[in-house]
């Protein structure tokens, strides 16, 4: 299949999605469709490696009076031989989808995922990737949250419960891989989205957009990635694209010594 | 014979009712600035999302160490039965609860939403050492409590159980602190912490810490109310001081020794202890020149057999000292960036990879000197409603040894 036809159907994959996640009484054999389409939108990459763009079959609706599947385990692959030092599309639209807005540098600005740019000193060799809240399985700052307001759903996504969040920071402490902001001023009322509540006095962090997984979308960022280079799925299902990605090439994690067990991987670390 | 010692309330003077209006107006100013600084958010104050935990910590975490080593000097008394402390424990007692109470008050200003208070009391994540310190502190206040009315009570029925209460206000303090340490022990994915030694390490804290910040406010209380306070037994604890200042700092040389030796810890133990930064200032001059040193010499010199001033102004080093190393072990622990591609150079527009700036902010330093003054603001409320304070120290009354300067000529002959 050519890459342009590729394109085609994954925006086709991705409306059908929208369409479907806006009727309730989604029935299996439109599942079973839209896991059709979203095979169908395999993108041809270089050197032999595929990945998808969405993996909208695994994000399926769910009502909302339906507990969440503790059989999940929600994670993402990052091919990093995609992303460019430049581009800022999957950051912009978690911005956007999230309703943060960070100038560069800031202290204070709360932010869930950013570019980070590596370069190995010994050999010169650069390279750029995004970094985000990992959803480890151990994650280091739900152990220590006093409260048990840093929190894991029961299909993997780590984030914070706002309402019984003290604001001690000790989750900010705790994080390995610095996922995690304070919100440390009011945010007006204009950018506030009502999915992602931050409240000042809060930590908060990226939540995989649960919002949207709940109602079978994918994550904002990688809905946005042109290069298709987020693939999102569920781990512990062995027929998902990711899985079978996962089986198919060597992957890595961050900081994988700690024995986190993130969930988000990437094709190559530096 | 067995000596009974007599407690007094404090006398009602000016010199009384100066300080402690003065640490009620220290107070309020402290709870003022938590408000500002809850009102406006932290952007007005020094922390970000790096240095997490700023100048309110400092002050809490120091008093929070300093709490269970003042209790220290009630257990000498009751559980190593040394006789010339054993009049000092109930002081020793009520100063603990009131310094933990200062740090605790800090804390629970600086949470990002300290109206929410009672979901830290009711929703517990048992995995969190910072939930079982929760608990370790009510527990402190509770035991202490206990240990004070086994001391006070008038009833003997009660009186006999003041080994076992102190017994165990002695082994909470120690759990207590290990808690404490832990905090910065377990943080797995910082270099500068990470180590099993920090709650040792903090234990030898809060033996020095807490005997300095007694010796302090024991000697303003005799002296302002014109109490006789030997030589001698200032002298003594003078020396244990000098003991356990000599212990802390064997603690933290293990510390950096032993990260010195990992490779991937190397370029942390340069950045912090030897890099000529404020942070290497701070450890080196601060706790170690003028929070270790200086006060070994003080304590161990001549002049400390006659006069109280050498050990006073060792206990006021030490404290000065401390700071320092906390200041130290927080801000700078914190100023070091995560490393999450190790070996490697890292930027991003989340400030990875930098090392992070924190300079304080005033109201972060008026909420921690607020809650020093409620620290002592208890001890003064108590000392005039609670017989808690011993009518004399001089040594004859203390131990009749120290009198004749016995102990002092033994060691000389020795």
């Amino acid at each position: 299949m050519s890459e342009q036809g590729a394109n085609r159907n994954a925006e086709k994959g991705r409306e059908d999605i929208h369409k479907a996640a806006s009727h309730d009484g989604m029935d299996e054999a439109r599942r079973e469709f839209l896991r059709n389409i979203a095979a169908a939108g395999v993108i041809s990459l270089g050197g032999g490696l595929t990945l998808l763009t969405m993996g909208g079959g695994e994000a399926l609706a769910k009502k909302p009076e339906e507990p969440l599947d503790p059989k999940k385990r929600w994670g993402m692959l990052i091919d990093t031989t995609k992303c460019s030092d430049g581009c800022q599309k999957c950051v912009d639209a978690c911005k956007q989808e999230n309703g943060w807005e960070a100038e560069p540098n800031s202290p204070h600005d709360v932010q869930w995922i950013r570019k980070v740019n590596v370069k190995d000193p010994a050999t010169g060799f650069m390279m750029s990737l995004p970094v985000m809240c990992q959803h480890c399985a151990n994650p280091p700052c739900v152990d220590v949250c006093p409260t048990g307001a840093s929190m894991q759903r029961a299909d993997g996504i780590v984030r914070v419960n706002m309402h019984i969040c003290i604001g001690c920071r000790y989750c900010m402490m705790a994080c390995p891989y610095k996922a995690r902001s304070f919100v440390h001023e009011d945010i007006p009322e204009e950018e506030k989205r009502f999915h992602a509540p931050m409240g000042k006095g809060c930590v908060t962090s990226c939540d995989f957009c649960a919002h949207r997984i709940d109602v079978g979308k994918i994550p904002a960022c990688a809905e946005a990635c042109p290069e298709g280079a987020m693939l999102f799925g569920d781990l512990n299902d062995p027929n998902s694209e990711l899985s079978k990605r996962l089986r198919e090439i060597p992957t890595y994690r961050i900081r994988e010594d700690l024995g986190t067990d993130n969930g988000i991987r990437y094709t190559r670390l530096p | 014979m067995k000596k009974r010692f007599h407690y007094e309330y404090l006398q009602a003077s000016v010199g009384y009712y100066t300080a402690l209006i003065g640490m009620g107006v220290l107070a309020l100013i402290g709870v003022a600035a938590a408000y500002y600084m809850e009102h406006h958010g932290h952007v007005v104050t020094g922390m970000t999302n790096e240095i997490v935990w700023g100048m309110p910590h400092v002050f809490a975490v120091f008093l929070i160490i300093a709490a269970s080593g003042v209790l220290n000097v009630a257990s000498i008394g009751t559980v190593f039965g040394k006789t010339p402390y054993k009049p000092l424990g109930r002081l020793s007692a009520v100063m603990a609860a009131a310094v933990l109470a200062g740090g605790l008050m800090i804390l629970v200003l600086d949470l990002g939403r300290p109206d929410r208070l009672i979901v830290a009391m009711t929703k517990y994540n048992f995995k969190s050492i910072f939930a079982w310190n929760i608990y370790l502190y009510n527990g402190f206040f509770a035991v202490v409590l206990l240990y004070l009315y086994t001391q006070m009570s008038q009833d003997f029925r009660v009186r006999r159980y003041y080994t076992a209460a102190g017994t165990l206000a002695f082994l909470w303090r120690l759990i207590l602190t290990t808690g404490t340490g832990s905090i910065f022990g377990w943080l797995v994915a910082r270099q500068p912490y990470d180590l099993a030694v920090f709650a040792p390490m903090f234990i030898a804290l809060s033996f020095s810490f807490g005997l300095a910040v007694f010796i302090l406010l024991m000697v303003a209380l005799m002296k302002g109310d014109e109490r006789p306070l030997g030589h001698g037994l200032v002298n003594r604890m003078g020396r244990l001081l000098g003991v356990f200042v000599a212990a802390a700092a064997y603690f933290t040389v293990v510390w950096w020794l032993t990260d010195l030796y990992a490779a991937e810890h190397r370029p942390m133990v340069g950045y912090l202890f030897f890099s000529g930064n404020v942070y290497s200032w701070l450890y080196w001059l601060g706790f170690i020149g003028l929070g270790t040193i200086a006060p070994l010499f003080l304590v161990f010199s001549r002049s400390a057999r006659s006069s109280v001033k050498p050990v006073v102004t060792a206990s006021l080093l030490t404290v000065l000292g401390g700071i320092s190393l906390v200041y130290f072990i927080i801000i700078g622990g914190q100023s070091y960036p995560l490393v999450l591609f190790p070996g490697k150079q890292v930027s991003s527009t989340y400030n990875d990879g930098a090392f992070y700036a924190y300079a304080p902010s005033m109201p972060e330093i008026l909420l921690g000197l607020g809650g020093m003054a409620v620290a002592v603001a208890i001890v003064l409320v108590a000392s005039k409603t609670l017989r808690i304070l011993p009518t004399t120290l001089a040594d004859a009354d203390v131990d009749p040894h120290l009198a004749t300067g016995e102990v002092a000529q033994m060691k000389k002959a020795a």
